[in-house]
């Protein structure tokens, strides 16, 4: 157990020290940032909101990871926010009642994840291209539930999802944390991580090992699914409404940033959740710096953009051979 | 028959089918009227969509043009508000930067060997944020030369107006359609598609391919853009969010496999063409929401993706049962 966790450390390394440079950067500019305040039954304060802010992109990178780490990518999490924040708020406004609510709306989303696992699985459909019809037609989906109009809606217990509190953490917080820690649980304890990283690498050689890899996709995709579907219900319930316009609108591209920068590769195979997790909030920690420091946020891209590309640097296959081949030759 | 013909044959069956349905509910449909309309909305998407038909051709894929339109849309608004040159040496020096930018982009693709669609995403942030660091506002271009251009059409029989910008997308695709199937660039980019690894070994040259296929990509984005800021007479860095899409779809639609290695530049057009003819449709109706929009062109592009799957393992089916016979 003590080499697991050993391996465990050395695996997110990279990410924890990202995470903490840029959080000391943030702290050295402004030494109140890390104060935190006890008030109304919550903890307040900036890194608490990171928490907070950060969990759409947190629950979507933990399905993305599993999509990521079979060889797929699902492009169409943000189109799937929208729709599910639109059936959670077109659902409590006809007083359906909120565990119904919930229930519509996450199963709304195991459906549409569903249905990007048969256009992969079963008609052998690449990833990008069939994600793709989701995500153009799922906002038009979207907008056919909300006619069009922002939907809003006044219920306390939907709302409460967004903005409450729960054991002095803000509530989707807490969300993605349990999520977090019950999927990374699933399958590192289960050998349902090692099918999936094994479909990643060679889907074929590991059905003919008799792997069942046909269910393995479809499930990883409803996942994902199911994770988009609390996503967006966390943002409906955080603004009081449900936007198809703008609900989750590039969220999958953060979402997939998130998991590269925990360093599974976009070439499938080996994945960590706890590293897309740390990715996520090092995304949110560098938006919330850029908000914290008065920089304009016109240059939140293009840092994120230079972010990528070093990244890219780092992961790259050739960059790899080219590093093989000078310690064989020295 | 080829029948990597059918997708090209399907897509020019539906506009004709769908144009027929049009004008049989709305028989003002049938003007020129309508189809200068069709080429003038649809010129800078199509024009974007000839640079992307090249890259999806190639087996890869450019999600930065849609930043790209945008930033030469604020670019060129920003010279014009700050500076007094002329607006022609603005459009070079853009086609400049966009072409250098398409050419980086490549050129990191094929060094560092990463999927382009990871390379083209950093892309889309770095264009999009350069957009942003010029200006955050709308800026409004105003010179003698624009309205000049925007005045500019040929009246065509019916008085129907074939707008310049219009005509400038109708010449992007006849150069994109000789540059595709009549040059040897072209044969390379096919060659590509087909499998980066027999490409090589049929000698041909991988990395300056690449390279010259975002750059092209790069350069038409540029191009969409000039026509997007005479389209639109303002810079905006929010304008053209999701045009990389569009042009995707436009070019599935046409009849191009995604995978890479066939497909008809002429089909994207037609592919341009049916997603403005949905458009003027729900426009003419009147009752129909604009949302109904991205629903159909969703279930387009299924239909089409699941039409090309269905090719694609029958053609290899056909090559097994060669090989078995």
């Amino acid at each position: 157990m003590n080499g697991g966790a050993a391996r465990l450390l050395r695996r997110i390394a990279p990410q924890l020290v990202t995470l903490a440079v840029i959080l000391a950067t943030i702290g050295f500019v402004f030494p109140g940032f890390f104060n935190i305040a006890f008030a109304n039954e919550r903890l307040y304060g900036s890194p608490i909101d990171i928490l907070n802010r950060g969990a759409p992109v947190a629950l979507l990178a933990i399905g993305m990871t599993l999509v990521i780490a079979t060889r797929g990518i699902d492009l169409s999490v943000g189109a799937v926010m929208a729709i599910c924040g639109a059936i959670a708020a077109s659902a409590i406004t006809a007083g359906y009642g909120l565990p119904l609510t919930l229930l519509m709306a996450l199963g709304a989303g195991i459906a549409c994840g569903l249905w990007n696992g048969l256009l992969v699985a079963v008609l052998g459909i690449q990833p990008i291209v069939a994600t793709l019809i989701l995500m153009v037609a799922g906002r038009g989906i979207a907008q056919l539930i909300t006619e069009g109009a922002i939907l809003t809606f006044n219920d306390a217990g939907l709302a409460y999802v967004g903005s409450g509190s729960f054991a002095a953490l803000p509530m989707p917080a807490v969300l993605w944390l349990s999520v977090g820690v019950a999927v990374a649980l699933l399958v590192r304890r289960t050998a349902l991580g090692m099918l999936i990283e094994a479909v990643g690498v060679n889907r074929r050689a590991s059905s003919l090992a008799g792997v069942s890899s046909r269910l393995l996709l479809i499930t990883v995709y409803a996942i994902s699914g199911l994770c988009a579907a609390l996503a967006g219900i966390i943002v409906a319930a955080d603004i009081r409404g449900a936007d198809a316009n703008n609900a989750g609108l590039f969220l999958e591209l953060d979402a997939i940033l998130a998991v590269v920068v925990g360093g599974t590769s976009l070439l499938g195979g080996r994945f960590s959740i706890i590293a897309s997790l740390i990715g996520a909030m090092i995304i949110q920690s560098v938006n919330t710096g850029i908000l914290v420091a008065g920089f304009p946020p016109e240059f939140n891209l293009v840092i994120k953009a230079c972010i990528v590309l070093a990244i890219l640097v780092l992961q790259s296959p050739a960059l790899y051979g080219a590093a093989i081949l000078l310690r064989r030759t020295s | 028959m080829n029948p990597r013909l059918l997708p090209f044959l399907a897509t020019v069956v539906i506009f004709v089918v769908a144009y027929v349905i049009c004008w049989l509910q709305f028989p003002a449909m049938l003007s020129t009227r309508v189809i200068g309309n069709l080429l003038t909305d649809g010129a800078f998407l199509g024009i974007v969509a000839v640079g992307m038909t090249f890259v999806i051709l190639s087996g890869g894929i450019d999600l930065s043009v849609g930043s790209v339109i945008a930033f030469s849309g604020v670019f060129v608004a920003v010279m014009l508000r700050d500076t007094g040159i002329h607006p022609v040496p603005v459009f070079v020096l853009l086609l400049a930067i966009t072409t250098a930018f398409g050419a980086a982009m490549g050129l990191i693709i094929h060094v560092l060997q990463m999927p382009p669609f990871i390379v083209t995403l950093a892309g889309m942030f770095l264009a999009r944020g350069m957009a942003y660091v010029l200006s955050v506002d709308s800026i409004p271009i105003a010179h003698p030369f624009y309205d000049w251009v925007q005045t500019a059409y040929w009246l065509m029989p019916g008085k129907g107006r074939l707008t310049l910008i219009g005509a400038t997308m109708l010449a992007v695709f006849v150069a994109g359609i000789l540059l595709a199937h009549r040059t040897r660039f072209g044969a390379n980019v096919f060659a590509l598609g087909g499998g980066v690894q027999t490409a090589r070994l049929m000698g041909v040259p991988v990395g300056r391919t690449t390279v010259l296929i975002y750059a092209l990509s790069g350069l038409l984005a540029g191009l969409s853009g000039i026509v997007f800021s005479f389209y639109t007479s303002a810079g905006y860095s929010l304008a053209t969010v999701g045009v990389e899409l569009d042009a995707i779809a436009a070019v599935v639609i046409g009849g191009t496999l995604l995978t890479g290695g066939s497909g008809f530049v002429a089909g994207t057009l037609i592919g341009v063409l049916i997603m403005g003819l949905i458009q003027t449709y729900i426009t003419f109706d009147g009752t129909l929401s604009s949302w109904w929009t991205k629903i159909i062109i969703g279930a387009l592009l299924l239909a089409f993706i699941v039409l090309q799957k269905a090719l694609l393992d029958i053609t290899a089916k056909r090559a097994s049962a060669r090989e078995a016979g």
